[in-house]
């Protein structure tokens, strides 16, 4: 009976089945941040419990952490007393805790990969939605609620109703200046931020073949935002070149006998998928988000859409509200419009990738004078490789910050927060009302995007800013075609 | 948790789709490390002038929701973050049940571990109740778990679909770890045959 890579991946991790109910999946790793794991450690005392495999379990700090100096202590209570209590369980329970004064410390869906506890096959989880990141590698990997994360600590062990599956397959390759943001928002677009509800997305085809792990993480990091499950990219010679040698990876005979199902993982031929969605990579332009929800996206060269042009009353009235709160009036060029701030960070734009291809459009330029452009790297290891290449001084040369790692302006819990009724250009993930700070409108898009628009001080088309040499295939490797066969890694 | 066998109550309309989790709690208010005292938080942006005081405009704190344990509202309801401070927000208000055509995964998961009864009706049904809701003073329903129905005094009656499973474990008020350390030994077994 062929299967999909899902199929393979949640057979392999049943420990048991309600008749027609959910089954019982056991984790692999679960991953740990200071925001929604308080009441779920305070859970266990209570109840006398102790979590189950601490060497499964890995935590870090991110949502509250300060992005400016590191050596001051955190200068809000709540936050503070966030971290603190998470120190203190990290230590009473035996669990690993990459800390701040710690050199791998970073946004948790960034360090995974970089550490190389994300491997394919696994189930990973974490209180966090945008743990759909990891499915880069091929795991199924998915968000969960405070409630969920005490259960996984106690038992090991996490609940789930069967998903329905969908493959996603990205045709052809994208233009230069189109990168993965850009594929993955307009995916979003396509179907809705309801589209893959009740689904978990394997994405297919030549544009993701051909895609960089860190690209494959931007896509899989957003499909959440189609409400998705989880979102899987299958493991292939990239995989396997991206693994090899990181501190958390097999080695030696266990790397070979890794390498031999992890090889296996990839969707069979005829394997059934319950829904197929099919975009053109080719025809996809620079994409900018316009309303308060990752759906509202256009291209650069678009305008603002006229609510009165909706499919539906409800959809009307979001638009209606949507510009009401962004400000924008119907029929307006996206292209021009000025931006406050702009922010060059998140789990799913932060990479050592993210910023270089913001450094490339950055470079020998100038931040607009009025705006206040910040680049905050995903963690201290993709800092330090960034200072170690020199992109540091591309960006503060060109007059933007260059922060410590945290999820910062993401969603702003810390001190990076919009002022009410600033624009902000923002590589991250969602641009609800409110999300970077009250009043605040976001207006997502990729790496290279952002870089552009902190230079002209408006949203421009970022392939006017490209460069002829130079400029890093943004993330698309197009010596590489996916016809041939994938290049697998020799095992030795 | 507290069991939810069946519920009577005065129904709030939120007639919005999308409705996301940094609309339902935004992130400063997940600082605490304590579970309670979100329901002052709940829709806080909305609910609040930038002033701090009440915005009069705003669908619950209008007079005619007030006292209401259940949330009437629009498609993909809870869309967004997997924080579980949103259900807890919402019952910490004193909603025992939301009605939507929709929910997003994480959130109808999340609404399920706190005995937050999330109900899933057609548009059609959806519709006959926001009309009867604003057509009648302190409109309420009853909301039957263990018969899978919405009903009110005036004839309207929909059936829901709930996982069997779900549907279990809200009427007996179980907990959820509990039911699967009974299961210890199949844990351990797994854990084995992976050596």
């Amino acid at each position: 009976m062929p299967r999909t890579l899902f199929e393979k991946v949640w057979d392999a991790h049943v420990v048991s089945q309600v008749p027609g109910g959910p089954a019982l999946l056991y984790v692999d790793l679960h991953l740990v941040h200071e925001v929604t794991s308080p009441q779920a450690f305070e859970g266990l005392r209570l109840s006398g419990r102790r979590v189950r495999r601490p060497e499964l379990t890995v935590a870090t700090v991110d949502h509250n952490v300060p992005t400016g100096d590191r050596r001051l202590p955190i200068a809000d209570e709540l936050s503070a007393r966030q971290v603190a209590a998470l120190v203190r369980n990290a230590r009473d329970f035996r669990i690993r805790l990459f800390n701040l004064d710690s050199p791998e410390q970073g946004i948790v869906h960034v360090i995974g990969p970089e550490l190389g506890l994300t491997q394919p096959g696994m189930t990973i989880v974490c209180g966090d939605s945008h743990t759909s990141t990891h499915g880069a590698f091929g795991a199924l990997a998915f968000g969960i609620g405070t409630s969920e994360v005490e259960h996984v600590l106690a038992t090991q062990c996490v609940m789930q109703t069967p998903p329905r599956t969908m493959e996603v397959r990205f045709s052809g390759l994208p233009e230069p200046g189109v990168s993965p943001k850009d594929l993955i928002l307009a995916l979003i677009r396509q179907i809705g931020t309801a589209g893959a509800t009740g689904h978990v997305i394997e994405y297919t085809g030549e544009a993701i073949r051909a895609m960089s792990m860190e690209g494959r993480m931007t896509v899989c990091n957003m499909s959440v935002e189609a409400g998705a499950r989880a979102g899987m990219i299958a493991p292939d010679g990239k995989t396997l070149a991206y693994l090899a040698g990181r501190r958390e990876t097999p080695a030696g005979r266990d790397w070979a006998r890794a390498v031999r199902a992890w090889t296996a993982l990839g969707s069979d031929p005829d394997a059934y998928f319950d829904r197929h969605v099919l975009l053109d990579a080719s025809t996809v332009q620079p994409q900018v988000t316009g309303g308060t929800s990752p759906g509202m996206t256009t291209d650069i060269t678009g305008r603002v859409p006229d609510p009165d042009d909706a499919k539906s009353d409800a959809d009307r009235q979001s638009w209606q509200r949507a510009l009401e709160y962004m400000e924008l009036r119907p029929g307006t060029p996206l292209e021009g419009l000025k931006v406050d701030r702009v922010f060059l960070g998140s789990c799913t734009n932060a990479r050592i990738e993210d910023l270089r291809e913001a450094a490339h459009i950055a470079r020998g330029r100038r931040v607009a004078r009025g705006v206040r452009a910040m680049v905050v790297p995903g963690s201290r290891q993709v800092k330090a490789a960034a200072e170690r290449e020199g992109l540091d001084r591309v960006f503060t040369e060109a007059g933007f910050e260059w922060r410590n790692p945290g999820c910062s302006m993401c969603l702003g819990m810390n001190e990076d927060v919009l002022g009410p009724g600033e624009r902000c250009a923002s590589t991250s993930n969602r641009n609800f009302e409110g999300r970077q700070g009250r009043g605040g409108r976001t207006h997502l898009m990729s790496p290279a995007m952002a870089a552009a628009a902190a230079i002209a001080g408006c949203l421009v088309d970022v392939r006017a800013y490209m460069r002829e040499s130079g400029a890093p295939a943004i993330r698309i490797d197009n010596v590489m075609r996916a016809e041939t066969a994938p290049e697998l890694y020799p095992i030795s | 948790m507290q069991p939810f066998v069946s519920h009577t109550g005065r129904v709030a309309a939120l007639r919005r789709a999308n409705v996301d989790t940094d609309q339902i709690i935004p992130k400063q208010f997940l600082k605490r490390i304590e579970r309670s005292g979100f329901g002052v938080f709940l829709f806080h942006d909305w609910r609040y002038r930038s002033d701090g005081t009440a915005n009069p405009e705003f669908e619950l704190n209008r007079a005619e929701s007030q006292g209401a344990t259940v949330l009437l509202t629009g498609a993909n309801f809870g869309c967004g973050s997997s924080r579980e401070h949103a259900p807890w927000a919402l019952a910490d208000f004193g909603f025992r049940a939301i009605i939507a055509p929709s929910f997003a995964d994480i959130f109808y998961a999340n609404c399920m571990q706190n005995g937050l009864l999330p109900v899933v009706l057609p548009e059609t049904a959806i519709n006959e109740l926001f009309q009867r809701c604003a057509e009648t003073r302190g409109y309420e329903v009853t909301v039957d778990l263990e018969a899978r129905a919405v009903s009110d005094a005036g004839g309207f009656r929909a059936g829901f679909e709930v996982e069997e499973y779900r549907r279990e474990m809200l009427l007996r008020g179980l907990d959820e770890i509990g039911r699967t350390l009974l299961e210890e030994p199949r844990i351990a077994a797994f854990e084995q045959s992976r050596q």
